[in-house]
C-alpha cells in the first residue's frame, strides 16, 4: 500500500505495532545469512516447522527468521521469548529437544542460558550494537518488521521537518566519517556534491557494496540482514544532496544480499518510500541495483564508476573529484554500505548523542569482523577507540588451542600488521595510521604463532599484483618486484640489501602510485619489517622459518619418542611418504615429502614435528 | 538456455548494460564464446575490442567453458591464515588439475576466489553452490570423493 503523507505513514506503523503484539511464543532463528545458512540453518528450520506441526504448535508460536546476529562460531542460534532464553549451535535434531522440552513440557532445559545472561557474556558485553542490534528483530525480507522498530522514521523526520542543509550540518555535526577505508568526513562529502554544478540537475548517490577487502564481511550481513537501514540512509543522502537516482553496487559474490537487497527496494517502493513524491513530499529518488563482476580495483570510487559505466574499472586521476564529475559525468556521492546504514541513526537520535560515542576525530561505533586465530570469530560492533587487546582478548577470547599472539592485521589487503606491544592502542581512524596500518573496511585478522610474517607480506602482495589494474607504472612493476623479492626471501634465498631495497622500493610506489591501491599496496611489507624484521633476518641469514610455513626452510620428522606407530599418518599420507610397520616407530622419506602437512594435522601424539 | 539475442534484447541498448549482458550470458552458457563476444558487439554498437576489453578485465568471465561443477576455494586472508593453501592443494591432488583448470572430461573446474565473505568460518570452499566451512585437508579429501558420486549433471 502507498503511503501518501506522514499521517497515513503513522498510522500504518501504528497498526503494524498493534498487529505484532502478541502473546504467543515468539521463536527468533538466525537463518537467513550467509554464514547461518552454511551452518546448516535451512535444515534446523525446517525441523522446526515440523516438530511444530507434530505438537499441533503452529498456532501458539511465532517464528521469527531473522538474518546475521554476530557470534558466527556458535550460530546458528535459537532465541526464545517470554521464556527469555538463547541456544547455541542449534541443529536439525537438538531443535526437537528444545520444543518438546520448553514448549511441551513447559520444563527450562537443564543448564541453558538467558538472553541477558547472553548479553552479559564476553562476546557481547562491550559491544554497543547499534547498526546491528535490531537484527534479531527483523525478517530480512519484512519491511513491516523494520517499520515496528522505527524503520523510516528518520526519513519522516527529515522530510517533514527538515531542509536538505540542515540534514548536511546534522551530518557534519556528528562526525561520521566513511566506514569504506578512506575516513573521508561524510558530511562534507554531501555538502561538495550538493555545491557541486549539475546544469542539469542531475546527481547520483552510489552505494558501495563492493566490499573487496578479503576477511571483511560487515557489509554482506548489514545487506543481507537489515537492508532497509541502508534504503534508508540513502533516501535521505539524496535529499540532502539534491539526487533523483541512486545506484547499489554489489560484489558477484554476494548473490544472497542482492537477493535481499532487490526485495527491500520493491518493498519500499509499494510503500512509497522510493519512486515520485515520496510520502507526499516533493522529492523523488529511485535506487538501481548492480552486481559486480570480479575486480578488486572496482571498491575504488572512480574504477566502480567506471563499471557502471560499462568499462572496464580502470581508477583514474583523483584531481577531478567525482563528487563534481563522477558517474556518467554528473556529481556522484559514494559511500560505503556501512556508512549508509549509520545515517537514520544520526537523525533519529541527532548529532549530539551520537558525538558522544568514540573517539575525537572518529565518532560512533565501527563494526569489525574478528577473524583467524581468535576463539570468537564473528561480527562485533564496538565504539571507535576500545583498544585491540579488548576486541582480542575479551571479546575474541584470545587464540585458540594455548597458541601465543603473534599479530592482528587490519585495514584489509593493504593495511598493516600490529605486533603484541600495540595491543593497548585505540582502535580509531587515525591511531591506526600512527601504526603504519589503517582501519580499512573494519577486517581484523588475528595471528598466532604459526603464522610466518614474511610469507603473510608475500600473501598480500601476491593479492595485490593479480588485483592491479595495471593502468600505471609503479604499482603494476614495483609491486611485481617486491613480490619477487618477497619470495626469494621466503625460498631461503635473500640477501641483507634486501631489505632496504624492499623499503626503498616500496616508499617510492607509495609515493608514485595513481590510486589509492597503489598507494597503501607496500603497507603490508613495511609494516611487517617495521615489527618484525627479525623474522626477516632468520629467514636470510638463518634459512629459518620459526613459524613452520616457508617449505622450503624446514622439513617434517617423526620423533621416535612419541610415535606409537599408530599408522595412521602412514595411510593418510597422499604421497606414501611415511613408511614403519604397525607398533613400530614410523619415518618419513624427504625425497618423496612435499610437506603438505596432513601427517601433522592427524596425528593424536604431537610426534610429527617440523625442524629447519 | 536464452538465446543470446533475446538476453541481449532485455536490456536497454547502451554501452552501460554491457557487463549486466555479459554476466547473464556467462550464468546461461558458463562461458562467453567468441561467436557471443562478436553479436554483443555488433547489437549494442560496441567496437568488438572494447567488449573484448571487458570481458578479459573481469574474474567472473570466462573465455573457455567451464565445468559443470565449479569448486571455488576461498584464498581471502582469514582463510589464508587458517591453512587454505593446504586445502587447495588437496584438491588439486583430488581432481588431478591445477588452479584455473577444467577437466579433460569436462565435469569439474577449479577456481580460487578471494574471500566468500564467510571468513569467521575459514577455510572455506563453494562446491557449485553450496558452502563448506572449517575445512581441513584430510576433510577435504573426503567431502570431494562424495561430491564425486554425487555428481549432477
Ligand atoms: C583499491 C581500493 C578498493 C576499495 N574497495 C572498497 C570497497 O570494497 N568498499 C568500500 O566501501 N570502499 C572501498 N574503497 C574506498 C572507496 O574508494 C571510497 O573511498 C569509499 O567507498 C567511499 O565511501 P565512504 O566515504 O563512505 O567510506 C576502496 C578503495 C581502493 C583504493
Ligand atoms: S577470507 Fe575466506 S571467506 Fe573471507
Amino acid at each position: 500500500m502507498k503511503l501518501d503523507s506522514f499521517a497515513d505513514f503513522n498510522r500504518e506503523v501504528q497498526k503494524l505495532k498493534l498487529k505484532k503484539q502478541t502473546e504467543k511464543t515468539i521463536i527468533t532463528v538466525s537463518r537467513d545469512s550467509t554464514c547461518c545458512l552454511l551452518k546448516g540453518s535451512m535444515d534446523l528450520s525446517v525441523a522446526l516447522e515440523k516438530e511444530l506441526e507434530n505438537h499441533k504448535l503452529t498456532d501458539k508460536v511465532l517464528i521469527n527468521y531473522s538474518g546475521c546476529l554476530g557470534f558466527c562460531e556458535i550460530e546458528p542460534v535459537v532465541l526464545i521469548e517470554p521464556q527469555n532464553l538463547f541456544f547455541q549451535n542449534v541443529t536439525a535434531q537438538s531443535v526437537q529437544k528444545i520444543v518438546s522440552e520448553i514448549l511441551v513440557d513447559g520444563k527450562i532445559p537443564h543448564g541453558s542460558q538467558t538472553i541477558e545472561k547472553r548479553n552479559e557474556g564476553p562476546f557481547y558485553k562491550k559491544q554497543l550494537r547499534f547498526l546491528t542490534g535490531q537484527n534479531e528483530k527483523i525478517e530480512p525480507g519484512s519491511i513491516d518488521d523494520y517499520l515496528v522498530v522505527g524503520g523510516y522514521s528518520a526519513l519522516v523526520k527529515v522530510l517533514e521537518t527538515m531542509e536538505p542543509r540542515d540534514v548536511i550540518n546534522e551530518i557534519k555535526e556528528s562526525g561520521l566519517r566513511g566506514r569504506g577505508g578512506g575516513g573521508f568526513p561524510t558530511g562534507k562529502k554531501w555538502e561538495s556534491c550538493r555545491n557541486a554544478s549539475a546544469p542539469d540537475g542531475c546527481r547520483y548517490v552510489i552505494c558501495n557494496g563492493d566490499e573487496g577487502d578479503p576477511g571483511a564481511y560487515m557489509d554482506r550481513s548489514l545487506m543481507e540482514s537489515n537492508p532497509h537501514s541502508i534504503l534508508e540512509g540513502m533516501i535521505i543522502g539524496s535529499y540532502a544532496i539534491g539526487a533523483n537516482e541512486g545506484y547499489i553496487f554489489v560484489r558477484a559474490e554476494y548473490p544472497l544480499a542482492v537477493e535481499h537487497m532487490k526485495s527491500a527496494i520493491l518493498q519500499a517502493e509499494n510503500y512509497g518510500f522510493l519512486g515520485s513524491s515520496i510520502l507526499g513530499s516533493d522529492h523523488n529518488f529511485t535506487i538501481h541495483i548492480t552486481m559486480g563482476a570480479g575486480a578488486f580495483v572496482c571498491g575504488e570510487s572512480t574504477a566502480l564508476m567506471a563499471s557502471l559505466e560499462g568499462k572496464a574499472g580502470f581508477p583514474r586521476v583523483k584531481h577531478i573529484h567525482t563528487v563534481e564529475q563522477g558517474f556518467r559525468n554528473k556529481p556522484s556521492n559514494l559511500n560505503n554500505v556501512e556508512t549508509w546504514a549509520n545515517v537514520p541513526y544520526i537523525i533519529s537520535r541527532g548529532a549530539q548523542w551520537y558525538k558522544q560515542i568514540g573517539t575525537a576525530g572518529s565518532r560512533g561505533t565501527k563494526i569489525f569482523s574478528l577473524v583467524g586465530k581468535v576463539k570468537n570469530t564473528g561480527l562485533i560492533e564496538v565504539p571507535m577507540g576500545i583498544t585491540l587487546g579488548e576486541i582480542i582478548f575479551e571479546i575474541g577470547g584470545g587464540i585458540p588451542e594455548n597458541k601465543n599472539f603473534k599479530a592482528v592485521q587490519t585495514g584489509g589487503p593493504s593495511g598493516g600488521c600490529l605486533p603484541e606491544g600495540y595491543l593497548d592502542s585505540p582502535v580509531d581512524f587515525d591511531a591506526l595510521i600512527n601504526l603504519g596500518s589503517m582501519m580499512g573496511s573494519g577486517g581484523m585478522i588475528v595471528m598466532d604463532e604459526d603464522t610466518c610474517m614474511v610469507e603473510i607480506a608475500r600473501f598480500y602482495l601476491n593479492f595485490l599484483v593479480e588485483e592491479s589494474c595495471g593502468k600505471c607504472t609503479p604499482c603494476r612493476e614495483g609491486l611485481w618486484q617486491l613480490l619477487s623479492i618477497l619470495t626469494r626471501i621466503s625460498h631461503g634465498e635473500g640477501n641483507m640489501d634486501d631489505l632496504t631495497t624492499l623499503e626503498e622500493l616500496g616508499e617510492m610506489i607509495k609515493d608514485s602510485s595513481l590510486c589509492a591501491l597503489g598507494k597503501t599496496a607496500p603497507n603490508p611489507v613495511l609494516s611487517t619489517l617495521r615489527y618484525f624484521r627479525e623474522e626477516y633476518i632468520e629467514h636470510i641469514r638463518d634459512r629459518k622459518c620459526r613459524a613452520g610455513v616457508c617449505r622450503d626452510l624446514f622439513r617434517y620428522t617423526i620423533d621416535k619418542e612419541k610415535c606409537t606407530g599408530c599408522s595412521v599418518c602412514r595411510q593418510k599420507c597422499p604421497y606414501k611418504a611415511i613408511s614403519g610397520e604397525k607398533k613400530e616407530h614410523h619415518s618419513i622419506d624427504t625425497e618423496i615429502c612435499v610437506k603438505c602437512g596432513i601427517c601433522f594435522e592427524v596425528c593424536k601424539f604431537n610426534a610429527v614435528r617440523k625442524v629447519s | 538456455m536464452k538465446e543470446i539475442g533475446k538476453i541481449i534484447a532485455e536490456f536497454p541498448k547502451s554501452p552501460e548494460s554491457l557487463i549486466p549482458i555479459l554476466q547473464e550470458i556467462q550464468e546461461q552458457y558458463n562461458y562467453l564464446s567468441e561467436e557471443n563476444i562478436k553479436e554483443v558487439s555488433e547489437k549494442l554498437d560496441l567496437p568488438l575490442q572494447h567488449v573484448f576489453s571487458v570481458a578479459t578485465f573481469y574474474n567472473v568471465f570466462s573465455l573457455r567453458p567451464k565445468g559443470r561443477n565449479i569448486v571455488k576455494v576461498c584464498m581471502g586472508s582469514a582463510c589464508h591464515v587458517r591453512g587454505s593453501n593446504r586445502i587447495l592443494e588437496e584438491i588439486e591432488r583430488k581432481l588431478n588439475i591445477k588452479n584455473n583448470e577444467t577437466s579433460a572430461d569436462g565435469r569439474f573446474s577449479l577456481e580460487t576466489v578471494n574471500c566468500l565473505g564467510a571468513c569467521a568460518l575459514g577455510p572455506i570452499m563453494v562446491v557449485n553452490k553450496e558452502f563448506k566451512g572449517h575445512l581441513t585437508p584430510s576433510e577435504v579429501s573426503k567431502l570431494i570423493s562424495q561430491e564425486l558420486i554425487e555428481e549432477k549433471s
